[in-house]
């Protein structure tokens, strides 16, 4: 019996999500041979890199269609060759493409699917603990399959090298139809480059509800300026039309990993929290001493955000005239 | 254009998950409910889209005799009719729920005629299970685009976008489809108040669907142990800001 894991290829590899996956994978299953699939990908630059994370055999599914990402055919491709494995699982990330790629393996099978799992323990039946809203809630399930689908939360297991050489390569040509191969990107659109994103941001100055407005945020976005950061804001400022979507922060909005998340008027709601997880320190400004958002900050200051976060930028300045000065 | 838009009840859940005594639910008596977010969306552009090309929108749940509210919150912004597969209190898995909605789509397709488009949320706020409308879409034969945030009809193709890094990825695949959508595609309308009176006389058809064995079993909840941090308050109102700065400087931030 072996495993197959899903590896999705990035510019430079196999991305972070797949190789988390793997090291789930052979914790699961020790000493179980692991198998990776990877579509369209260059085999001799990606055999030595999974080798060293611990795969057998890298399966290449080749096909004109894999220049591009084209999520059913890659399905497709993981189905034919699970019918050849004895496998006890099939993994993937927890990415927006892993999730979607072993739904449709799961559709495909008739099989059910676990998403966003952090642990599991091997059956029959798995035992796996799964991720919801968000990661505010664990949820633990049993699995009743022949064939375990499932995919790995990010950052549930860091990824693992094992130092082995190469895996060994093995390349087909899935069968594929007309209907496999409509839904494929037929175009990316990138957006021209500058600014700092959200998700990359050092720092984030974020505002909820308590801006009051969209022109509230003026003080805000001056913060966000003078720190070299980015603006973020809840879902109720979204809603209610004051900034885009884009700069949502949230469960249903951008994850962010800055070194510093400033929440202004942010009462802490969940879904809020599940975007912020991955910052380092946060500083809370909110009128309310209670606000569920003092439970996961690091720092607080009580106030009202009109007139703190001017008086921080004011003082930005004064600071940075003064070491100016100095020199 | 026929447009069916399936949605979940989802409770608010605010500042903390409490769970029930058995753990296996979220306390909600004191919680209000609302449609999943992503779905919000799906209504918004079902009924945008009927606004613009003419044609009918129907939403459907799956869901306890409750989920009637976010029926007609659907209908109160302009949805057509709805569908109510009602349940009893127990969670469907994301297959048993596929293979009700499934059916339901094929009864209504026999006595209604075929939809050009299904609209789904890409993944549910609670369970985030990635895989209701994936299903639907293979048993239906249908092709399916996910975690959509651009949609344009034109003609009998329909272009979709994908948000990813650094810009956005271009599909498109010909209609009937069943598409899974995201937050962020559109700003849903407020219900106005005659809306929400027109939503009362609009017809729901319900069904009472089996609940097949589930495959994958929920055993229980468990609320993970957040680190609970006691906040370092720097201070009250401006006069905090030096304390800020400091704390700024000492982060190597103000650079």
């Amino acid at each position: 019996m072996s495993v197959l894991v899903l590896c999705e290829r990035r510019s430079d590899g196999i991305d972070e999500p797949s190789l988390q996956a793997l090291a789930f994978a052979r914790a699961l299953y020790p000493g179980t041979s692991v198998h990776a699939l990877a579509c369209g990908v260059a085999a001799d630059e990606v055999a030595p890199l999974l080798g060293a994370y611990g795969v057998e055999t890298l399966h290449v599914a080749e096909h004109e269609v894999f220049d591009t990402y084209a999520p059913h055919a890659v399905a497709r491709a993981a189905v034919e060759l699970a019918g050849r494995l004895r496998l006890h699982a099939l993994l993937a990330g927890g990415s927006e493409q892993g999730n979607e790629v072993v739904a449709r393996v799961g559709a495909l099978l008739d099989l059910p699917f676990a998403a966003n799992c952090v642990a599991a323990e091997a059956g029959p039946p798995l035992r796996v603990t799964r991720v919801r809203w968000g990661g505010s809630l664990l949820e633990e399930a049993l699995l009743h399959a022949e064939l375990a689908l499932l995919t790995v939360a990010p950052h549930a297991v860091a990824a693992q090298e094992t130092n082995d050489g190469p895996a060994a390569v093995e390349r087909f040509a899935p069968a594929l139809d007309d209907a496999d191969l409509l839904v494929r990107v037929r175009e990316r659109a990138r957006a021209a480059g500058g600014g700092v994103t959200l998700a990359d941001a050092k720092v984030v100055v974020s505002a909820g509800r308590g801006a009051g407005s969209a022109e509230g945020f003026a003080p805000v976005e001056e913060l966000a300026a003078l720190l070299g950061g980015a603006v973020g804001c809840s879902r109720a400022v979204t809603m209610a039309g004051w900034r885009p979507h884009t700069d949502q922060v949230g469960q249903t909005g951008t994850k962010i990993a800055p070194e510093l998340y400033i929440a202004c008027g942010i009462s802490g709601a969940t879904q809020h929290m599940a975007g912020c997880k991955g910052a380092k320190r946060i500083l809370a400004i909110n009128t309310d001493p209670d606000a569920p958002i003092l439970e996961s900050a690091d720092y607080a200051v009580i106030g009202d955000l009109h007139d703190v976060v001017p008086a921080i930028a004011a003082a930005i300045r004064a600071a940075r005239n003064e070491k100016a000065g100095a020199e | 254009m026929r447009i069916l838009v399936a949605v979940k009840r989802v409770p608010m859940t605010g500042g903390t998950i409490v769970l029930t005594p058995d753990a296996r639910a979220i306390a909600t008596q004191h919680l209000g409910f609302t449609i999943s977010p992503h779905e919000e969306c799906a209504v918004e552009e079902a009924v945008r889209l009927v606004e613009r090309e003419g044609g009918e929108s129907v939403v459907l749940t799956l869901g306890p005799p409750e989920a009637e509210e976010q029926l007609r919150d659907a209908m109160a912004v302009g949805i057509d009719r709805a569908i109510h597969l009602v349940t009893d209190e127990e969670e469907w898995d994301g297959q048993a729920t596929a293979g009700a909605i499934v059916e339901a789509v094929r009864a209504e397709e026999a006595s209604s005629g075929p939809f050009d488009l299904l609209l789904f949320g890409n993944e549910s706020a609670d369970a985030g299970g990635y895989q209701v409308g994936v299903r639907v879409a293979h048993a239906l034969g249908l092709p399916c685009v996910t975690g959509l945030k651009g949609i344009e009809v034109r003609g009998r193709l329909v272009r979709c976008e994908q948000e990813v890094p650094g810009g956005r990825d271009v599909f498109e695949v010909p209609l009937p489809a069943l598409l899974t959508v995201k937050e962020g595609l559109n700003l849903p309308r407020y219900p106005s108040v005659p809306g929400r009176m027109r939503a009362r006389q609009r017809p729901i058809a319900r069904h009472e669907p089996q609940r097949p064995p589930a495959r994958l079993e929920k055993l229980r909840f468990v609320v993970p142990e957040g680190e609970r941090k006691e906040a370092e308050i720097l201070g009250r109102g401006p006069e905090a800001a030096p304390k800020v700065v400091e704390l700024l400087d000492q982060l190597g931030l103000l650079r």
